[in-house]
């Protein structure tokens, strides 16, 4: 596999950045109530990560390294501010549902974590396929996790009916945990382990010392 | 910056400065700062009439959504001079400044004449829909108050813009919680207004009727709804309106 399509394709599956890396889990387990809500946050974050990026790595050889946190932190944070206005213009709604969950996208260890773990040292161009790539990665976690939660907390997908409800007259009792952020915590697990028993190499070694802190 | 006035020259020398020397370290600070905040703001300011039309449609929504809730009817907008409580003809904008003492729902000042909304059967005044609003934890809460005819039981309570912790203080947006308050008093019979969210009720007493259980978590956003609550029943708010409307209820 050529060195460009490594950079885009790896990180969807290979080296995703929630399961392999356990990055930005603490907005998917906000927004994953629905499959819609999961939809337009993924969204957001491509949008942000892969602007970043891409930014970032065209200025990269002008940032003083004394201050390159702060220059990448406004950046990214100008790029949450202005989807959150596109949001509340044109989805207000949806923007009602999300709340402070796009603001917080600036706190995604993912989008700051790629800004300085790969676009300050690669070209443009591959820091693109990069953004575009974890965005992905991130997303097909969040719609997975989405689609279990409102499928089976509602019995609906994108909020059509998929399993008639006992509310609406069919046999579908809705689980209520489903609805309730500890769900995607075990979703998240399981999904975490299917993924290391199929690549094994995933898998951490035995947890001497290791903390989970920095990690959202 | 030794080649003199080509800017273009100039700029070149710019980037080709080290990183680490203080002027390319202020100069790059400096000019990230002006292209996000121009971003930032060619965007906010370009979106904002969309922003405030979303704004007024929910405002809308959620007060017929109000009275579709209350049974019906389209009530009638009057505007009210809020200082004799008589209608007025016009708004002519202007404000009062509050003295911090009476100034308990934290506005600052408020406006001279405001606009209510009154629903009649016949001549008979069947509800009265007072919008309200107040400082609560971190935002400024902005609601709509239904009272009954008696003028003293509130029939409803919603709230449409606030922006507090999602989670704690954002929950006034709750139906269930905005349900506590329907049939509540807001004075009792000497005529003090008591109505308040309480912190808590203790040991299982159950609220009077004055008395509608507060947010756990967030009892500043509570206090405030008690506050702006007292703030517009009371004589800086729609007091002396309510007054009027009690003496032409009155037999």
């Amino acid at each position: 596999m050529s060195d460009r399509r490594r950079t885009l394709i790896d990180p969807i599956l290979v080296s995703n950045p929630v399961t392999l890396q356990v990055l930005g889990i603490c907005s998917a387990l906000a927004v994953t109530t629905s499959l819609s809500t999961a939809l337009v946050m993924s969204a957001a974050l491509i949008f942000v990560l892969t602007l970043s990026n891409v930014t970032i790595s065209l200025i990269r050889n002008h940032i003083p390294r004394s201050i390159r946190l702060i220059v990448q932190i406004t950046i990214i944070a100008s790029l949450v501010i202005v989807v959150d206005q596109v949001l509340q213009a044109y989805m207000f709604a949806m923007s009602k549902r999300l709340s402070v969950f796009v603001g917080l996208i600036v706190t995604n260890c993912i989008v700051l974590g790629r800004a300085e773990g790969f676009a300050m040292k690669n070209p443009p161009g591959a820091s693109l396929l990069d953004g575009i790539g974890n965005g992905i990665g991130y997303a097909l976690i969040l719609v997975v996790i989405g689609i279990v939660r409102e499928l089976f907390g509602a019995g609906t997908l994108m909020g059509f009916a998929i399993l008639p409800t006992v509310a609406d007259g069919g046999w579908f009792t809705p689980l209520g945990l489903m609805a309730l952020p500890p769900s995607a915590f075990f979703l998240l697990g399981l999904l975490v382990w299917a993924v290391r028993t199929i690549r094994p190499e995933q898998a951490e070694p035995a947890p001497d010392e290791q903390s989970g802190e920095g990690r959202r | 910056m030794a080649s003199g006035v080509n800017p273009l020259a100039w700029w070149r020398g710019f980037l080709a400065l080290p990183n680490d020397t203080p002027a390319k370290t202020f100069g790059v600070a400096l000019l990230v700062a002006l292209v996000c905040s121009l971003v930032v703001s060619v965007t906010a300011v370009s979106l904002q009439p969309l922003q405030e039309a979303n704004r007024l449609a929910e405002r809308a929504s959620q007060l017929s959504g109000m009275m579709e809730f209350l049974g019906g009817g389209v009530p009638e907008a009057r505007l009210v001079d809020l200082t004799s409580g008589a209608y007025a003809e016009r708004d002519p904008g202007t404000q009062t400044e509050l003295p911090a003492e009476r100034d308990r729902a934290g506005l600052g000042s408020r406006e001279d004449v405001a606009t209510v909304f009154e629903l009649r059967d016949g001549g008979a005044l069947k509800l009265v829909v007072l919008p309200v609003r107040g400082s609560g934890y971190q935002s400024t809460l902005k609601g709509y108050l239904a009272l009954a005819a008696d003028l003293n039981t509130i029939a409803a309570l919603t709230f449409y813009e606030q922006d507090e912790t999602p989670g704690l203080g954002a929950r006034i947006e709750d139906a269930a919680w905005q349900a506590l308050w329907a049939g509540k008093q807001v004075a009792d019979a000497a005529g003090d207004i008591r109505i308040e969210a309480v912190k808590s009720l203790g040991g299982g007493a159950a609220a009077n009727v004055h008395q509608v259980d507060g947010i756990s978590g967030a009892t500043r956003t509570s206090n405030g709804v008690t506050n702006l609550l007292r703030f517009w029943l009371g004589p800086d708010g729609y007091g002396p309106y309510l007054d009027r409307l009690r003496g032409e209820t009155a037999p």
